[in-house]
């Protein structure tokens, strides 16, 4: 669903891009971690980043939520540049969602108040609405029962699905997911995933970086394969994973497969 | 231990035996052994010690001047009145330097640029309270001050007193709230920011709660030094529970008086010493389930 790239996905023509990333650059010291990156996504639109630990996906998802500063280039979110200097990154990261690898939940707070935390202090809503509103969200993704527990009495699937909850809570307009299932146990995984294809049925804008070839296939609009700090190949699932262009691609598929992954 | 034919590693870990696992009740003997071990040998060693003292040349002068039965009994009470006055010291300056420890804290853990004087003032200020002898800073403030003369600055030297305890105590206990914020991991305030929260709001709602939870027992170790080094403000003036004692034993020419200062001060620290042990093994035990 983008009007942006050549790509064969469903379009929605002249859709302004939910997000746009215009040759961006990022060193950590004389580490060259992101060399040039080019990206839109539309509205509506799955993007899966997949490729090697170290190319530069989890970087990527976190310069766009303005976590780390970026060397070169633009961000455009929802035609705002939110790499301008003097920006207001409180009011940007309002719109952009992300769930991190390790959930960090807050573990000083139960889960109905790691939910409600941040519609509370940041969009002032009344304590009695921001808590109902969480607990109508924790419940349809099944975590109403857990309410009142303390983040460390969850299974890790349990404390993921709060983080995805807690990022919703502020009705992102994109939401970001950094290998979100990687810290989880096997049989943890799916209950995770679900939530993301039920959030992808409803229309969420997602830019998600995971190792899950088979549900980056299942799920993505379009895949990007990130080959030390490039986007090296994008195109849909079935051209990434059935027919790559690139070398480096195939290569990365196969040690994949061979570990079973796919 | 035996050495001999005995109970080998595999019977010792058979249970379904009369009495329960062999295993438990060679645990359990042991542990009584142990014990009579420890009482033994603490007896023999307080023994020793106690002989060796009341069989010293000058025991019993050392004996009528300071383990006085008759003046124990005739300095306590006002030595414990006297207390009264050590309470609300550190009563009050505890409140202040919770408060200003925490501030020093944050100004210390301010980041950019911008705020590098801000950093540098409340660097200097912790080094300097930490350098000084606090005698000295009571003797500067409690005498220094109310000479300078000026209209309408207290001239008691309790209020001074307190002054002087908040801003050495301060210097530790900023140190102490720094380390706390300083273990919480910087991913807890990146998941704050990332939700829209701004710094203040990351730190007054995600990392300071933590931080204060895990440093309540450093707290109270500073606290407990706190309290005993109030018998300091006595070297201005203040009657104080020492102070008390010291006029006392001038009177008297007798040293006992101090022994009841001593015991005062014992009996309100070992409790607050178990109440942090407690916290800490609490501390503890909390933190390995979490890890499960």
């Amino acid at each position: 669903m983008t009007a942006m790239t050549a790509v064969p996905a469903t379009p929605e023509p002249n859709a302004a891009p939910a997000l746009r990333i215009e040759g961006l650059y990022k060193s950590f010291g004389p580490l060259q971690v992101l060399r040039g990156i080019d990206l839109a996504v539309a509205e509506h639109e799955v993007v899966c980043l997949i490729g090697a630990s170290g190319s530069g996906k989890s970087t990527l998802l976190r310069c766009v939520n303005l976590l780390e500063d970026v060397d070169a280039g633009r961000i455009v979110v929802g035609g705002e540049e939110i790499t301008a200097p003097k920006v207001d990154v409180d009011r940007i990261r309002r719109d952009i969602g992300i769930v991190f690898q390790s959930y960090n939940l807050f573990p000083h707070m139960r889960v109905v108040d790691n939910v409600a935390l941040a519609p509370r202090r940041v969009l002032k809503r009344p304590a009695a609405r921001a808590e109902a509103e969480a607990m109508a969200l924790l419940e349809r993704f099944g975590l109403v029962e857990k309410a009142h527990d303390y983040p460390d009495r969850l299974s890790g699937g349990q404390q993921q699905r709060v983080a995805i909850v807690r990022a919703l809570a502020m009705e992102p307009r994109l939401l970001l997911l950094d290998e979100i299932t990687s810290a989880l146990d096997p049989e943890l995984v799916a209950e995770v995933l679900d939530v993301i294809r039920e959030l992808a049925a409803g229309g969420m804008t997602m830019v998600i970086a995971t190792h899950e070839m088979g549900f980056a296939r299942d799920i993505a609009d379009r895949v990007c394969f990130l080959d030390a700090g490039r986007i090296l190949e994008e195109g849909t699932p079935d051209q990434i994973f059935r027919d790559p262009r690139e070398g480096r691609t195939r290569q990365f598929l196969d040690r994949v497969i061979a570990a079973g992954r796919l | 231990m035996t050495f001999g034919p005995g109970p080998s590693d595999i019977d010792l870990l058979i249970g379904d035996r009369p009495g329960g696992p062999v295993r438990f009740r060679r645990r359990r003997r042991v542990s009584a052994r142990a014990a009579v071990v420890a009482t033994v040998s603490t007896l023999v060693f307080f023994g020793a010690l106690v002989l060796a003292v009341t069989n010293a040349p000058g025991w019993a002068q050392v004996q009528r001047s300071f383990l006085n039965a008759k003046f124990f009994w005739g300095s306590l009470p006002d030595v414990v009145a006297h207390f009264w006055v050590n309470v609300q010291l550190f009563v009050i300056a505890e409140v202040l330097i919770l408060v200003l420890g925490l501030v020093l804290a944050v100004l210390r853990s301010l980041p950019g640029p911008v705020f590098f004087p801000v950093r540098l003032l409340a660097t200097f200020y912790v080094d300097l309270f930490r350098a000084i002898p606090g005698v000295l800073v009571i003797y500067m403030l409690g005498f220094g001050i109310p000479g300078l003369g000026i209209a309408g600055i207290p001239v008691d030297p309790f209020v001074w007193a307190v002054v002087a305890l908040t801003l050495l105590y301060s210097a530790y206990v900023s140190e102490v709230y720094r380390a706390g914020i300083e273990s919480i991991h910087p991913s807890q305030e990146a998941a704050a920011r990332s939700l829209g929260l701004n710094r203040a709001q990351a730190l007054r709602f995600v990392v300071l709660p933590q931080a204060v939870r895990r440093v309540i027992p450093p707290l109270l170790n500073d606290f407990i030094g706190l309290q005993k080094d109030t018998v300091l403000v006595s070297f201005v003036g203040v009657v104080d529970i020492f102070r008390s004692a010291q006029i006392k034993q001038a009177a008297t020419f007798n040293f006992t008086p101090y022994l009841a200062v001593a015991l005062v001060f014992i009996l309100m620290t070992f409790p607050l010493a178990r109440v942090v042990d407690w916290l800490v093994a609490r501390d503890r035990a909390r933190a390995s389930a979490g890890a499960r």
